[in-house]
């Protein structure tokens, strides 16, 4: 009885990580697609854009995450002109280290599975909206849009989850999301087991509701291009 | 006389080092079906395609209803100058591609009343009960809510001529309309180009089915290597050309239709 009694504690305090835990994935994803899409049109715009993007996904792809938090939480305060600058007060809060590391992250993935996206979109589909009287903006929101997010859509899918899973990097700079609640849970009772699976089980359970939702849109957005 | 609706002049059209457009001028009056015949690569399909800019011309003007589309020379490229004149202009042409080009993402109702609802702006409930007796006429009723990758090649184009009528065009463009159809299924198609035709519409047909465009075009276009080499009523094209190249091209043409 005294299990389930800590099991059921346990899961309650970790419960109440999960807001700081979706509020990082909600926020850096946000923002990394923003940024994805620009790193994307910039990647369009010009040669000397297309280098800067491909060596931004280059380094942000290539190192891992927790470096990058790592860096950007203690690196950054190491210069004095970023102490001076009006950024500072941002840069020292681990919350918004936490979701610009993220965020950059997720922009390089992303901008790439945009990329696959506009790639995919059939030149017919293109040219027949063109040769009804589409402007370009029209093309864009009726035609070429709905088709390259519905193709990135599973792989955006598994940027997602992936997501999910990386903000719990955010524990190792202070911030008690879900699993930083879990290291603070074990290292007063010394039993990681049930606290690590208790946190496991919130884990899946916020990425099966993420997965259902992308499937729902999957569906709001018609078939596949493959199937044409 | 009345304006012709389509007027081509003097258009040139090079890919590269690949003149593919050596100055062909065309006029396609009220009610008439004109039928652009010719081997492979010998421009008929960029001669359409250059009609509503799909391709721009490097050189020769367009006039579609007595107005003349705007272009302009950018950057040693020529190029549409007005887009607002060139959406308003397509607006007018229904355009038929050799490989239909539904929207895969809506269904056959959704592409159908795409450009009538966003292009045009006119109410949707007039545009769908527009799209369903279009639908019914092409022998589509019952798929309105099928995807386009559900249906045969044949119903997809059926579909598409659907979807160009929905704009209630000044004139219908066809790019090969059945060259990419299993044989089985090009008749079906045919059958509702002839049915328009007989309805009195304008229409270009660039097309490799000699038998139909004799039947079913008033005038017939034969190009050869960029040039009109023989022009004139169809029954002369395809019963006595005057010209040995169109004679033979003809000939082999029909030849093959018939063993078919």
């Amino acid at each position: 009885m005294d299990e389930l009694d800590f099991l059921g504690n346990t899961l309650l305090q970790l419960l109440s990580g999960v807001p700081l835990t979706i509020e990082l994935t909600v926020g850096s994803v946000a923002i990394g697609a923003v940024l994805a899409l620009l790193l994307t049109l910039l990647r369009a715009g010009s040669r000397i854009g297309a280098l800067f993007v491909s060596a931004f996904v280059f380094v942000f792809r290539g190192t891992p995450l927790l470096l990058q938090i790592f860096l950007i939480y203690y690196g950054l305060g190491q210069f004095a002109a970023i102490r001076a600058s009006v950024f500072w007060p941002f840069l020292r809060e681990p919350w918004c280290c936490a979701i610009l590391s993220l965020a950059l992250n997720t922009a390089a993935y992303e901008s790439e599975i945009l990329r696959g996206g506009f790639a995919s979109v059939p030149a017919g589909a293109i040219e027949a909206g063109r040769a009804c009287g589409m402007s370009r903006l029209l093309l864009l929101r009726r035609i070429i849009l709905p088709l390259a997010i519905r193709q990135a859509l599973p792989a955006y899918g598994n940027e997602l989850i992936a997501m999910v899973k990386a903000t719990s990097l955010a524990s190792l700079i202070t911030l008690m999301e879900v699993t930083g609640i879990a290291y603070a849970i074990i290292s007063q009772t010394y039993r990681a087991i049930e606290v690590f699976l208790c946190a496991g089980i919130i884990y899946l359970a916020l990425n099966f509701a993420l997965t259902r939702g992308v499937a729902a849109m999957e569906a709001w957005l018609g078939p596949s291009v493959r199937r044409a | 006389m009345t304006e012709p609706v389509i007027v081509a002049s003097g258009l040139h059209k090079r890919f590269g080092a690949n003149e593919v457009l050596r100055g062909v001028s065309l006029t396609a009056q009220q009610g008439e079906v004109v039928a652009i015949i010719g081997a492979s690569g010998s421009g008929k399909s960029t001669l359409l395609r250059c009609i509503p800019l799909l391709e721009v011309p490097d050189e020769g003007e367009i006039v579609i209803g007595g107005e003349a589309l705007a272009m302009v020379e950018r950057r040693g490229r020529r190029v549409p100058a007005d887009a607002r004149q060139l959406g308003r202009m397509r607006s007018t042409l229904g355009f038929v591609f050799q490989s239909f080009n539904l929207w895969p993402h809506r269904t056959v109702l959704g592409n159908v009343i795409e450009a009538p609802v966003h292009v045009q702006g006119r109410p949707r409930a007039e545009c769908v009960a527009e799209a369903e007796a279009l639908l019914a006429k092409v022998g589509l009723a019952d798929k309105r809510d099928a995807w386009p990758a559900e249906l045969s090649g044949g119903q997809q184009q059926r579909a598409a001529i659907a979807r160009a009528l929905a704009m209630r065009p000044r004139a219908l463009l066809f790019d090969e309309p059945t060259s990419a159809l299993d044989p089985e299924l090009v008749g079906e198609v045919l059958q509702v180009i002839h049915a328009l035709a007989d309805e009195g519409r304008t229409m270009l047909i660039v097309t490799h089915e000699m038998g139909f465009a004799a039947e079913v075009a008033s005038r017939a276009i034969f190009l050869d290597a960029g040039v009109i080499a023989e022009e004139g009523p169809s029954r002369q094209i395809f019963a006595a050309p005057e010209t040995e190249r169109c004679r033979a091209f003809v000939r082999r043409h029909m030849e093959r239709h018939g063993r078919r």
